[in-house]
This record gives C-alpha cells, structure tokens and sequence, in this order.
C-alpha cells in the first residue's frame, strides 16, 4: 500500500542506529546477526519506534473508540455516533442500546453496519483525547499506556485484540466505498510497538 | 441460497434465503412473522428489535448469516417471558399505544432494560430507550408504563 | 383522578386479513338490514342525510357488536371513540363492542366534506352527532322489536348493556332480538340521550386496539401477505418530475427473484418500477438500477436560492389576504416603537412511521385494494382512473395505518397510482407497493417553506397598534378541487390561517401572501398553516410581553379578544394548574409561554425549559385544552401528551428538508431526525376545560402551541430570538 513509504523510512532509521536489536531483525525477517549478550534497543529507536505507535493510536478512526466521551464517534470526521448510542457502565451500551444491538461478529456488508469480535468501547483508561476533544501529547498518551499496562500487554492487545485487527481491515460500506486505514498496516504496527517494547518502552520527555 | 437454521420464540425454523438478507426480512417474508417492523432500514429507530441470545438486537441490520445459532425472541413470543408479560400488560394498562407501529421495538427495547435494569431511572431509561423512535410521540406513557412494569414486578417478586 | 373504562380485548386481531365484505362469516352475524332500503337516502335540499345504521352496527348471535368506523385509525384515537359514542346512544355493553375500519363506501363519507376521509381534525367533530343518531335509532329498533315480542309499549322499556328490560321484569339480549329487529323500519330519528345520562361518552377509556399493537399480532398494511403476492418497489426520479433517458437493467435483472423491470408513469414525469418475489429482492434490484435521468425539462430548485427568492417577495405586499384599519398606521410611528422580524421555516417531511404502501389485485373488470389511506374516496376513484374501471368497481379496504399526519391524505393520489400502474400489468397477482424509508424522506408532498416577514408598531402600552404582515409560501391546494373552497383572492387559506383570524386584538392589521411555484410536491402537515403561523404569533406576542415588562401569560390575557373564549378558558386552566412549579423553577430554567386556537379548539400551555449541551431540555409542559366536550377524556390526554412530543419535530437540529441543485439532501432518520425520547418533554400534564359545547378537534391542536412556548423560555435564558428554523444552535 502506500504506507511503504513510512515502511522505508523506519527501516532505514533502524538499520543506521546502532544496536540493532534481534527482535527487530526478526520482524523483518532478516536472521539476527549472532548476539553475544542481549543489548536493549537504544532509546532513542524506542522512541521513533512509539512516534510510529502514537501515529496510529492518534489516527481519527481510532479515536473514535478510543474517546474520552460517554458517547463513540463514527466517521472521518468523527462525528458523535448517531442513534444516541452511549458508553454504558461496561463500555459496552447499556441494556436496548447495547454495542452488540447493532455490531456483530463480522462486518455486515449488505448493510453496512461494521463489526468484530466483542464490539465496544475503549475504557476511559485508553482514551486517547481530552473533554475539549483535543488529541492528547504524545507524552501523556504513553505514560498512560504504560502505567496501565506492561509492554508485552500492550503489544499482545496490538497483535490480538480483534477489535485493533478490524481496524486495519476494515471493509466496505454498502455503497463500496473503502473505509478509510491507518498510517501504518497492521503488520508495521505490531513491528513498531515491538521496537518499542523491547526498548523499554520509553516515553519522550515531557517539553 | 443457504439454508439457514433458526431458533425463533423456541421453534426450529428453517429457511433457505440469501445469506445478505437481514433478518428482519427474513423473520418477515418468509417466516410469515410480521410482528417485527421495518420503519428505515439503518438501525436508527428501533421498530425491527428482536432479542438474539437475550441482547436487543436491530434485526434489519444483522444479516441472517451472521445469526448462528443463537435463539431469537421476537415480540410475538416475549409475552412468554415474565418480564415481557409485565411490559405488555403495563403498556395497555396505561395506554400507552397511537398508531401502534413502533411498539414492537419499543417493547422488545424496554424488556431489554427491565432484564438489565429492574428499577430504572429517569436517566436508564432516557439512555436504553434513546434509540427508538415514535414519531406520534408516545414518550411520556413510555416513560410512565415502564414505571409501572418495574414497579410491578418488583412487587410481583418472581412468579 | 377518574375511573378508566377497560376496554374489551375482543381482538381487531382475530379477524380474517381477508376480509370479504361487511355481511361476512356465512349465517352467524345478523344483519338488520334485511328489509331496510339498500342505499342511504340522497340528502335533499334542506333535508339532513340519513345514514343507515345496517352500514354501521352489526350484532352478532354470540353477542358481540361490531361497529364501523368511517374513517382511517393511525394512532388519533377515533377506532375506539366514534364507536364509544354509537355504543352510549345504543346502550350497548362496551365489553362486547369491536371496532373495524369502514372500506370506501358512500355511506361512510364524512357528513361535512363529503368524501371518505380523516384529517382536518374533523373525526369527532364531523361525526360526533351522526354516531349518536346511528346509535339512537338501533335502539330504538331493538326496543320495537321487543315491545312487539312483550306486547307492552316501548316507552315502558329501558336498555342498558346489550339488555332491553320490560315491564313484569322481563328482559331480552340485543343478539336475540337482532332478528326480529332486522323486520323493523329504522325510523329516521330517534331521541338523543340526555348528556347527563352518557355512561361512556366523557369518561376515560384504554383504547380498543392496544393490546393486538403489543403483541405483534395487528398487521398494518405493510404486513399484508396474500397467495401469490408480489412486492414493488420503484426508482422515483431525485430531481421531482424527472424522467428516465436511459435504464440500464442487467444487474437489477439478475437479482434471483426479480419479476420486471419496466417504466411507469408518475403524475409528474416517469420512473422506474421493480417487481420480485418479496422486499430484500426487490430492494437490491431497485438498488442496482442504473438509470440516466433527464432534468432538461425540470427546475431543479436549490434552498439558498429559494430563500433569496422568498426574501424578495416577503418585501413588497402580496394578495391580501385580510385588512382592517388603517393600512398607513405604521408610517405614523417612530422607528423605536417598531419591530421588524423575518422568519424562516425549512421544508418538513412528516415520515411517519410504517413507510407508505399499498396493495392492489387487479382483476379485469374489478380490482381489491388495501391502503391504511386518509383519503378512501379520493384514492379509490384515483385508482379506478388508472385501471380503467369505475369507482364501484374497485373494492377498497380500509388497513391501520402506522401514522399519517396528513401524508396519507393526498389530493393526486400518487402513490396510489404508482401501484395501480404496476398492478395492471399483473392481472390477478396481487402488487404490494412499499416505499423505503429513502423514497419516504426524499419523496416530495412536504410541509413547505414558509417565509414571513412582520412589522409591528408598538404603542405606549405595549400593545401592538399596527401590524403588517406578509407571508410567502408554496400553496397546498392550488391545482386542486379544494382550491375552489380554500383560494380567495389569490390567498391559499391554508397559509394563512393562524394569523388572519388571531384573537387578538389588533386594531391596524395588514395580511397578505404571496404563493411562489416551485417544483416541490407539497402537501398538509399535522395542523398545516398553524405549524408556522402560530410559531410567528407567540413568539412575537411574547417578544411584545417582554417589552412591556409584562407577565406574559397577563400580556395574552389583556391583548386576547374577551369572546375568544377557549383561548381564555384554556389560559386561566393552565396558568393555575401551573402556578406551582412555575414559581419554583431551578436555577437555570425558564418558563414559555403560548397559547394558540386552531380547528376550534383553544389551547394554552408553560413549559420549563433548560439547556442542556446546546439543546432545549423540556422537562415539564403544563397544557390546558377546550376542545368542546370531550369523548375520551383519555383520548384526548395522549393526544395532547404525544402532540407535543410530535411538535418539537421542528425545532431539531437535523429537522429540516433541503435541495441542492434540485436533489432532496436528506435521505433516512439520520439525516433527518424526528424527536427521540431525551428530545421530547419529559413530563406532560394535560388539563381538560369542562365543556358541554359540540366536540372541536384534538388531533393538530396540540401542534402548534410546543415550539413557540419552548423557543420563548429559551428566549429567556438566552435573550436571542429564534426566527428561524431548525434550531441548529440555541
């Protein structure tokens, strides 16, 4: 796709920085040059490698779970979600008006109507922008990441969660319009939060 | 074609229909089950609802291919249900109905909320409610019957 | 708080869908007309048309009575008060009484309009007195025939619940009796109860046809299924009168149960119509169509530019439409003591909630049609046009209607002759014809667009001194046969009504209007000219209030004609039964106030107002009503309830109907968006006026009143003034 482009360019950001890690060569399905001792990414690879991680958890599409709002967004524009659809105590809707009243399993494409396994909202605790519908600095999202859970959590919930899955594979609305992707595929993005994890996990400094 | 198997009111019906079609049409067409109604086709107002494994479902949304084997309730059979009967009874007993037409879904949806629910609040029921359309605007005896069916099943206790 | 009557559940249900005809079910039901003259008598001149209670009331062996009612029942109420009344005149037993809705027959037009129809909020007004004759003279025919049996006279006879009791005790049920009955002229009058004798007419009684609308088992129109059936569904061209150039076929074609493709003709331009096996397939195929259109010959109206045309015409005087006074009054008074407003009100269309549809059989030589329609006698000779057959020829069931709002009732009928077009290439197949919820909203027959441009002079008291108005709007009837009852001077009526003939007591007042055309299909909505006259009016007289540091209900009260007296009755019952929490209003709300008479019945009511994220929170409506006496007093309580839920329709950020370069930019609930529940008031309490008076109209009167009060209050908490509409922001 077109995100090859960005994909170039981290790669070659890795491949100048010292200390390449195993783990990172694996992702590109390089065989690791023979490690004598385990040497941690260095920092500032864990960095771009989360800027590339924040691109994503940042995009629009994403946010519209991802919100700190006690209602979804939808859309591009991440308008509020019609229908007076609300968060509910369990992210999930409440009873009549549940996520699941609409959303199944799998995308429904002679409707129109999108959907995954366990369709719901983030917990406010991913909320990645503020009441004032802000995006949050990358900073504060990463802190909270990482206070909230561990770097393989977190890259567990990038590779698995199928709710992050369907995000980049999101399908076709009835009228065949393409639902619009995120920065990177879902393959990069796993790479990229591995970088990060096995990194440490930093996070930039606050400015 | 594909023939699908289906659970609805506890009855095992079977119907060979296209996978793309929504239940709702299904239940409809070639169940003969008119009960449930369509009103705009997109989930925005709640007249198709069904319950699919006990969760208020928009059925005009849902493609039968993606039902499986989970029992559907539709409101021709809720009134076998001890909360279902209550919304019925409490929904005539206050008068609540003008012309009818959206009243399946709204019942189907205050079931919903009495199941999860039982003592609602202004507030529960503004939220679990707030997706259904009226357009005659029966929102004020929606609003007092489903008073009335908590109320009375909580002093019914669980016959 | 009154004893509610329980009605019976004897079901509308558990009739046959089938329905033959009114001497049904093969020797079980009697009918009393066995020797009663087959036509209802021609009303002569000066003559009052006798109406033949056979057509009306049957009672059956087993005891049950059923009645017709002569017009549609789509949510108003009329299915169980028409027959409330004919039932109190007849002493019948309420608990046996089951309603069905009359098919288009002479003997059930309505007795003012003369046609078959429901709308104008005329059903009870209309039929009131005709309902109580019909149930007067089957008693008095069921007393004779027992009085014969007894050899007693009838007056030594009384009825009561199905029974007539004679002297000595003796007693006989109206269903043994029915027999004898039907050998016994029907005399042309009969004596009306004494209103102090009713023993259902003014009481609260659960309508007949609620529990059947909860358990799924009443079927409205779109939920007929008869053998054989197919269902239509058409390509209505997006810019109104359109034509097709070209219809690409092939896809819709391939959809697996697709019967036909094939144009039809609409009443302006053609379209495309898809007949299949059931909706989905129909559906698809419809939505596969590829069709190039041609707008050479049709104006393809845009909003922005209509408005800019409006304002113009708002600006210079149009057909007057009422004077009185000096025209000149304004020019005498100073800039400082004038008001100038303009108001703008969007197209609306009234979506209701079972999407428009109609079934139809046709025959050869005869055809059967089912369609909840407001317009039976209309729609049945719109059909037989299109068919070639006479209008006795068509036999025209009368279906529940999910809603209607005046969409139902519609002069040209079209989409009854949509169907019937269809149907007659299918000769014996019945064509169910369903409109999606799409062809609904984008469809055309819409509230239309109204401008009005007001100046008022104001003199030292407050008081409005001169007012010179001019409204510019789309005529409803023009091109049509009530044109001949509701055009004057150039003025559709319909436009106007709500201001020219205003209670208040404006000494110079100056109306005019002007009726642009425009190639929008436009149509009644719920209460018709008072959707905007009566949002103008309160919200100026309430802007005249606040000016004169006045109470706004006392301001009304002064300004008010003194014989305009439900609108007093209405104010004085509201403003006390409001007092309370009018007086105790939380922080950040504010009372609105309006009252407004329409098809005679006056109303009044407060409502308690909040914002809340940038919307008008309704928590409270106070709502006084004199609407003449009132059958159901429970009828009328949901009336006003749900009417002003159904009012705030316009007042929603997503309530309006747009064009751009000629195409409709709505198209389903999301984009236009009725009231949901957190939208409508949360609480509403409804006050009747006691009134021995001739029944008025409860099904619009509830409309208008809502969101002047609601743009009033916010008026309040805000100090801005909402002229136009829909209220994106407050």
């Amino acid at each position: 796709m077109f995100h090859t482009h960005r994909a170039t360019r981290l790669l070659i950001s890795l491949v100048v920085c010292a200390g390449w890690s195993a783990t990172a060569a694996r992702v590109w399905g390089q065989t690791a040059p023979q490690a004598v001792t385990s040497v941690p990414a260095n920092r500032e690879v864990g960095l771009a490698a989360w800027q590339q991680v924040y691109s994503v958890l940042t995009y629009p599409r994403c946010i519209n779970c991802h919100t700190a709002t006690n209602h979804p967004e939808q859309g591009d524009d991440r308008h509020p979600h019609l229908f007076n659809v609300v968060r509910g105590p369990e992210d999930k809707g409440v009873p009549g008006l549940n996520c699941a009243t609409c959303h199944q399993s799998a995308n429904a494409d002679s409707t129109s109507v999108p959907g995954a396994h366990n369709w719901r909202l983030a917990p406010l605790s991913m909320k990645w922008q503020d009441l004032d519908d802000q995006i949050l600095p990358s900073v504060q999202i990463c802190e909270s990441l990482t206070h909230n859970l561990s770097g393989p959590g977190i890259l567990k919930h990038h590779e698995e969660e199928p709710l992050v899955l369907w995000a980049f594979q999101p399908g076709h609305r009835r009228d065949g319009t393409a639902r619009s992707l995120p920065p990177l595929t879902h393959d990069e993005f796993v790479a990229a939060t591995r970088t990060w994890v096995d990194a440490g996990t930093p996070c930039p400094q606050n400015p | 074609m594909q023939t699908y198997n289906l659970t609805v009111n506890g009855e095992r019906k079977k119907v060979p229909v296209d996978p793309s079609t929504p239940l709702l049409w299904v239940l409809r067409d070639d169940l003969k089950m008119t009960g449930t109604k369509y009103g705009c086709g997109i989930a925005s107002c709640g007249a198709c609802t069904v319950h699919l494994a006990g969760v208020a479902t928009r059925s005009c949304v849902v493609p039968v291919s993606l039902v499986g084997d989970r029992p559907i309730v539709t409101i021709e059979g809720i009134g076998q249900d001890l909360v279902g009967r209550a919304v019925q009874e409490a929904w005539v007993s206050e008068d609540v109905v003008q012309c009818g037409y959206c009243q399946s879904g709204q019942i189907m949806g205050a079931v919903a909320l009495l199941k999860g629910v039982p003592q609602p609040t202004d507030r529960n029921i503004e939220q679990s409610m707030g997706g259904n359309i009226c357009r005659c605007g029966t929102y004020v005896r929606i609003r007092a019957a489903i008073k009335a069916a908590s109320q009375q099943l909580h002093e019914g206790g669980t016959q | 708080m009154t004893a509610v009557v329980d009605s019976p559940t004897l079901a509308l249900s558990r009739r046959s869908f089938l329905r033959v005809s009114a001497t049904t079910a093969g020797g079980l039901i009697v009918s009393l007309y066995f020797d009663f003259p087959s036509a209802a008598q021609e009303a002569g001149p000066g003559k009052a048309k006798v109406y033949p209670p056979d057509a009306f009331v049957h009672i059956r062996r087993d005891g049950r009575i059923v009645i017709q009612v002569n017009r549609l029942e789509f949510g108003q109420g009329v299915q169980t008060s028409l027959p409330m009344i004919l039932a109190d005149e007849m002493d019948a037993d309420w608990s046996q009484v089951v309603a069905e809705l009359a098919p288009a027959a002479d003997e059930y037009k309505d007795p003012v309009f003369g046609i078959q129809m429901v709308g104008g909020s005329g059903s009870i007004a209309h039929s009131f007195q005709q309902y109580r004759e019909l149930g007067a003279r089957t008693r008095a025919i069921l007393v004779a025939a027992a009085a014969q049996q007894w050899r007693v006279a009838p007056e030594q006879c009384r009825t009561e619940s199905s029974v007539v009791h004679g002297p000595g005790g003796r007693s006989a049920k109206y269903s043994d009796l029915a027999d004898a009955a039907a050998h016994i002229a029907v005399p042309e009058t009969a004596p009306l109860k004494n209103p102090a004798d009713f023993r259902l007419i003014g009481k609260k009684t659960r309508r007949l046809d609620s529990r059947p609308k909860c358990d799924g088992s009443l079927k409205f129109g779109l939920d007929l299924d008869l053998p054989g059936m197919k269902v239509a569904m058409v390509a209505h061209p997006p810019v109104f009168g359109a034509s097709p150039k070209s219809v690409d076929d092939k896809a819709a074609r391939s959809v697996p149960g697709v019967v036909d493709v094939f144009e039809i003709p609409m009443v302006k331009g053609r379209a495309v119509a898809v007949v299949a096996d059931k909706f989905w397939t129909a559906k698809q195929a419809r939505d596969r169509l590829q069709i190039n259109w041609d707008f050479s010959a049709v104006e393809r109206e845009d909003s922005s530019q209509l408005w800019e045309k409006y304002k113009t015409l708002a600006a210079t005087p149009g057909n007057v439409a009422v004077t009185r006074g000096d025209e000149k009054a304004l020019d005498g008074i100073a800039s400082d003591n004038r008001i100038i407003a303009e108001y703008e009100f969007p197209y609306l269309a009234h979506t209701p909630m079972e999407p428009l549809n109609t079934t139809i059989r046709f025959d050869g030589d005869r055809a059967e049609v089912w369609a909840g329609s407001q317009f039976q006698t209309i729609d049945q000779a719109a059909i037989a046009e299109v068919l070639g057959l006479k209008p006795n020829q068509v036999t025209f069931h009368t279906e529940m209607a999910g809603g209607g709002f005046g969409r139902r009732a519609v002069p040209d009928s079209h989409v009854q002759r949509e169907a019937a077009s269809i149907a007659k290439r299918f000769a014996g197949t019945p064509v169910k014809l369903i409109w999606a919820r799409e062809d609904d909203v984008q469809g055309g027959y819409y509230r239309p667009m109204f401008m009005h441009r007001v100046e008022i002079g104001v003199s030292a008291d407050g008081t409005p001194l001169a007012w010179k108005h001019v409204i510019v709007g789309q005529s409803l009837t023009a091109g049509t046969p009530f044109a001949a009852f509701t055009i004057k001077n150039g003025v559709d009526e319909t436009a106007v009504e709500g201001v020219v003939d205003t209670h208040y007591d404006i000494p110079n007042f100056h109306i005019s209007a002007h009726h642009p055309e425009v190639n929008v299909p436009v149509l009644w909505f719920r209460s018709v000219g008072h959707t905007h006259t009566a949002y103008v009016m309160e919200t100026l007289i309430d802007e005249l209030a606040t000016r004169a540091k006045m109470d706004p209900i006392a301001y009304r009260r002064k300004l008010l004609n003194p014989d305009a007296k439900k609108l007093h009755g209405a104010l004085t019952l509201m403003e006390k039964e409001s007092a309370a929490w009018r007086a105790n209003l939380p922080h950040g709300h504010a009372v609105g106030i309006a009252c407004h008479e329409s098809f005679e019945t006056g109303v009044a009511c407060a409502v308690d107002v909040s914002i809340e994220g940038n919307r008008p929170k309704i928590h409270r409506v106070t709502i006084a009503v004199d609407p003449g006496l009132a059958v159901n007093p429970l009828t009328v309580e949901s009336q006003f309830q749900a009417g002003v839920c159904f009012g705030v329709s316009q007042l929603m950020a997503k309530g309006a109907i747009t064009l751009k370069d000629g195409y409709v930019q709505q198209n389903n609930f999301d984009t236009y968006t009725p009231p949901y529940i957190m939208d409508a008031p949360t609480a509403v309490d409804v006050h009747i006026v006691p009134s021995t008076e001739a029944p008025s109209g409860c099904g619009e009167p509830p409309v208008p009143v809502i969101s002047p009060a609601v743009a009033n209050a916010l008026s309040r908490l805000t100090g801005k003034r909402y002229r136009s509409l829909p209220l994106v922001t407050v």
